[in-house]
């Protein structure tokens, strides 16, 4: 199949997508909303950079944290404990990402702060867990041929393992990134920002156009993320262990 | 050029050490290939791991080119010893070309001759590297990906060879095929091989020497045919099986056996055999007919000797004097 087919069929949910996005915002302009939603127009920009801060920073922490953490944890050395560990990250998921937010506005008070330890950690753990099943389903054979052909560690780890690990790495982010944008309205509950502003005081002021005001960029940042995530999975991933370029 | 003295692996257990590898000494010459053949667990492929030290040996020296292993660094050591494995074990997420190329990038050469050497490489081991060079692991079957693991092993030319039981999971057509293909390679190449096998049928096709093992010891040290001929115990006699007999007959060329020119007793109405034929086929038809001697022609068809029954016989008797 040639690479032009499969980028067709890649991009082929963003197109359903964009027909009901503009189905809704057809809806909207008929039906009056949308000069509501426009009417917080300021609100919507200055929110949405909170949003996108608290998305960015949390983020991109829980990646460089978690994958490290997953590397660590694969270590012949951490053999011992890393099963435990794995354990306790899993019971630490189940945790509803509210109640981890609650316990973290306890321990570190109201604002953005804890907003973004609460999010940080809600993102770290599917990314800490992915990264260390990744490079585990590594086959032993291929590893014990990078050794034997005079790899060092360091060369392993990042010609071999890494590469062979980052397509379950990168659904593990994916997953992650989704939860990460899928929580932060929440964090205006605890004094965080974001567009969770406009949402939850648009519910209690039955404020509809408010509340898409905030609800509607919610939604296409969540899209744009998984969008640009779901094409860097899809470009960075070599083509020999990426699933998604191999028919 | 390799030599092993009283190399010994031990594991402690709960339940006391065992023993892997017990005092093996044995000497392989440069360009020989030597197989190291033995049931499983006979401790074999760790002897064979010790080498390039994947295995740190408990006791024992091991010598490549008068130089001991211990005072150099492993990775250095591995970078200059080729490795094959039963599984493989090409980086899936490497084009062949790019796994060819692994041990010279490590040891820094620039793309461009890395791309040439495997582009080499595969031409010599029958894969067009138009068609194969950026092709990825999952896109081979079986014996071409063995091909490419062997051809990996060879890109940095390394003196020495670890084999560990490289054409085991292949099928038995494939098998005969490579291994053919890599014994006229090895005639070109000469390089001093340690090939771990269990199958005696491999062994004697492709070893100038035999290092048979048992329980961790080395319980036989021969050439082929001297194996077959003179097993020195009952292990051995039974592992190379009771037809060592025939298995000798790959071992000796006609020319070998082939007695003056046509004096008119090869018998015309049995195919004739060529000098260079292995014995078997002659075997076969002095078992097909009654003749006493077979024509012996060239690859012109020109008949250059006989070959007679009771030469074959007496190459394959026993002496015992030995």
């Amino acid at each position: 199949m040639t690479t032009a087919a499969l980028a067709v069929r890649s991009r082929l949910p963003y197109w359903v997508l964009l027909a009901i996005a503009l189905a809704i915002a057809w809806a909207l302009v008929a039906s009056g909303l949308a000069d509501d939603i426009l009417h917080y127009r300021k609100d919507i920009v200055y929110l949405t950079k909170q949003h996108l801060f608290l998305v960015a920073i949390s983020g991109s922490a829980a990646i460089v944290t978690g994958v490290g953490i997953g590397i660590w944890l694969s270590r012949p050395w951490m053999a011992r404990w890393a099963d435990g560990v794995i354990q306790a990250v899993n019971m630490l998921t189940s945790i509803p990402t509210l109640g981890k937010l609650a316990l973290m506005m306890s321990f570190l008070g109201i604002g953005p702060l804890p907003a973004i330890v609460g999010l940080w950690i809600a993102t770290l753990l599917p990314i800490i867990r992915n990264t260390y099943e990744g490079i585990r389903a590594v086959p032993p054979h291929v590893v014990d041929a990078a050794r034997g052909m005079g790899m060092g560690p360091r060369a392993i780890l990042t010609r071999v393992e890494l590469p062979n690990a980052l397509f379950v790495i990168f659904a593990g982010v994916r997953t992650a990134m989704a939860v990460n944008v899928g929580t932060a309205p929440i964090a205006f509950l605890i004094g965080g920002g974001g567009l969770g502003e406009l949402i939850f005081t648009g519910i209690d002021l039955q404020q509809y156009g408010m509340m898409l005001a905030g609800a509607i960029p919610t939604a296409l940042i969540a899209v744009a993320v998984d969008f640009l995530f779901g094409q860097a999975q899809y470009w960075l991933v070599p083509r020999g262990v990426n699933p998604l370029r191999n028919v | 050029m390799i030599r092993l003295e009283d190399l010994t692996k031990s594991y402690e257990t709960p339940q006391g050490p065992v023993i892997a590898v017990d005092r093996v000494s044995f000497e392989v010459g440069s360009g020989e290939t030597c197989v190291l053949l033995g049931p499983s667990g006979c401790g074999k492929t760790t002897t064979l791991r010790m080498i390039n030290r994947l295995v740190a040996p408990s006791a024992g020296k091991i010598y490549l080119a008068g130089r001991d292993t211990d005072t150099v660094d492993p990775v250095e050591l591995r970078r200059g010893i080729g490795y094959v494995i039963q599984q493989i074990g090409l980086f899936p997420n490497m084009t062949v070309a790019e796994n060819i190329g692994v041990v010279p990038r490590l040891l820094g050469w620039d793309a461009a001759r890395r791309r040439r050497r495997a582009e080499e490489l595969l031409a010599l081991l029958a894969l067009p590297p138009g068609a194969f060079a950026d092709r990825y692991p999952s896109e081979l079957s079986g014996g071409q990906a063995q091909r490419v693991g062997v051809a990996r092993a060879l890109a940095v030319d390394p003196p020495v060879l670890l084999m560990d039981e490289p054409f085991a999971a292949l099928d038995p057509v494939n098998r005969e095929a490579i291994q053919d293909e890599f014994l006229r390679m090895q005639q070109k190449l000469r390089k001093t091989i340690l090939f771990v096998s269990h199958d005696i049928d491999e062994a004697v096709k492709m070893a100038d020497r035999i290092a048979i093992f048992n329980a961790g010891r080395l319980v036989q040290f021969a050439a082929p045919d001297e194996m077959l001929a003179h097993p020195a115990d009952a292990f051995v006699a039974s592992f190379v099986g009771r037809d060592r007999t025939l298995k000798r007959l790959r071992l000796t060329r006609v020319r070998e056996v082939m007695t003056g020119a046509d004096d008119g007793s090869g018998d015309t109405n049995v195919p004739a055999v060529s000098a260079d034929d292995d014995l078997r086929g002659v075997a076969a038809l002095f078992l097909e007919s009654d003749t006493e001697s077979l024509r012996c022609i060239d690859a012109a068809g020109r008949v250059i000797g006989i070959v007679k029954r009771s030469a074959v016989a007496a190459r394959l008797a026993i002496d015992d004097s030995r």
